[in-house]
């Protein structure tokens, strides 16, 4: 077990360093949610009580947009200078990198949204009703979901035509559930309601698509 | 094979024609609803055609990611081509009942945001076809269409407790239905599915015979790199 597990935390410090000296996803997706949301606010311009309605909505499309940013270059990078066929002839697993790669975007998309709520929260003027720890919980739940399935359907856009095109039309059909889910949830714990259905609801659709996707990475990745 | 092709286009065709008349003569007119129920004898139908080839569509793609077979990836194709047709079909049906009936065109309601969400879904599975090209579409498409199919039941569930409160528009639903509907309807489906069938058969065909046309294209060009290829 400690060889693949190995070949992850390798594989994911070195994206994480890549990412460090050069601040590529992390600034690009930064600025793109800045401008979302302003362009929101601009288009809605809402009271403190009619914000606590929609910020759910407007918080997840801004992430959501966002990580596409961030996944559209998760395999760029592998693909120069032949890294990705290099990993494909060696003999390390291929839910290894899967995994590092997974957990790499889950970094980078959870310290966007670690430094665009407090932003959200000034321009919006939202206070959460419910407790702050079921937001950070449906935030770490609705990541995951959203880069799981991301990082594997950015994989498969590699092998198309136009693959930054190709991304968001694979992501969004299949993540409308989680997304649905992530917004519902978000909504009524700022309303100070119950949201366990939705988190118990993210919570499966996490465990379904992380077990199928790291079932069929090896074949999505030795397509030939 | 070849000669069972148009016996069945023949009794597919006098199906299709004693399903219309059925639909529109034989069934009697709705009571509260009028003669604008009746489309309910191509929405219904077309609905349960589409689902049906969706269900073939993951069956054939499961099988294709164990065996590799190119039969199987065929048949997965064209079930997803000619489904989301009667998915169309349905999703325009729709609102031309309801616009009279309910008053409006379009609700959330969770019949219709599920069956939108489903054809979104293979919409995107045939983009990804018709992008990705080579060796390796078949293997990205039945990734995919598994995956598709295991979103389902999420949309199913995450819609229908997002619409609990909403009058559910059930039409037809269990022992209140006039037998003559019921006949109709079912003769229709039995129409609709051959119809598919119909479809999907020549579909494959011709599938089939350009994979065997691009096949000899690559072969010759290989057999004969002057140039004359083609």
């Amino acid at each position: 077990m400690s060889a693949p597990s190995g070949i992850t935390r390798v594989t994911l410090l070195k994206d994480l360093r890549l990412e460090w000296r050069s601040k590529d996803a992390v600034n690009s997706m930064l600025f793109f949610s800045l401008l979302v949301v302003v362009v929101f606010s601009f288009s809605f311009d809402p009271s403190a009580e009619e914000s606590r309605q929609i910020a759910g909505g407007l918080i997840w499309v801004a992430f959501l947009f966002a990580a596409v940013v961030a996944l559209n270059q998760t395999w760029a990078r592998e693909i120069r200078n032949q890294v990705l066929d290099a990993y494909r002839v060696s003999p390390a697993p291929a839910n290894s990198l899967f995994t590092a790669k997974v957990v790499g975007n889950f970094i980078f998309v959870s310290v966007l949204e670690a430094l665009m709520t407090p932003l959200f929260v000034v321009f919006y003027r939202l206070r959460s009703l419910g407790p702050v720890w079921q937001l950070a919980l449906v935030a770490a739940l609705g990541t995951w979901a959203l880069v799981v399935n991301g990082t594997f359907f950015a994989a498969m856009s590699l092998r198309t035509r136009s693959r930054e095109i190709m991304l968001p039309l694979l992501l969004f059909p299949i993540s409308i559930p989680a997304l649905l889910a992530m917004v519902q949830a978000t909504t009524a714990i700022l309303n100070g309601e119950g949201a366990r259905f939705w988190m118990a609801l993210l919570a499966s659709y996490d465990l379904v698509f992380t077990t199928v996707c790291l079932l069929l990475f090896e074949t999505v990745l030795n397509a030939e | 094979m070849k000669k069972a092709f148009p016996i069945l286009g023949v009794l597919t065709a006098i199906l299709l024609v004693y399903a219309l008349y059925q639909a529109l003569v034989v069934a009697p007119t709705e009571q509260t609803m009028g003669a604008v129920q009746r489309i309910f004898y191509y929405h219904v139908p077309s609905a349960w055609t589409a689902f049906l080839l969706f269900f073939i569509n993951f069956g054939s793609s499961v099988y294709y990611l164990i065996k590799r077979c190119a039969t199987a990836d065929i048949v997965a194709l064209v079930c997803a081509e000619v489904g989301v047709v009667f998915c169309t079909v349905v999703l325009i049906t729709g609102p031309i009942w309801a616009r009279p009936v309910w008053g409006i065109w379009w609700t959330w309601d969770m019949r219709l945001t599920s069956t939108l969400v489903l054809w979104l879904i293979y919409v995107s599975y045939l983009f990804l076809r018709r992008f990705s090209s080579g060796g390796q579409t078949p293997l990205l498409a039945a990734a995919l269409a598994v995956l598709g199919a295991l979103c389902v039941p999420f949309v199913y569930f995450s819609i229908w407790f997002f619409r609990t409160q909403h009058p559910q528009p059930v039409m037809g639903g269990g022992g209140s239905i006039d037998p003559r509907m019921m006949h109709a309807l079912l003769i229709n489906w039995l129409a609709f599915s051959c119809f598919a069938f119909l479809v999907c058969w020549s579909r494959y065909r011709l599938e089939k015979l350009s994979r065997e046309v691009d096949e000899a294209h690559a072969m010759q060009s290989l057999l004969d790199p002057g140039g004359r290829a083609l």
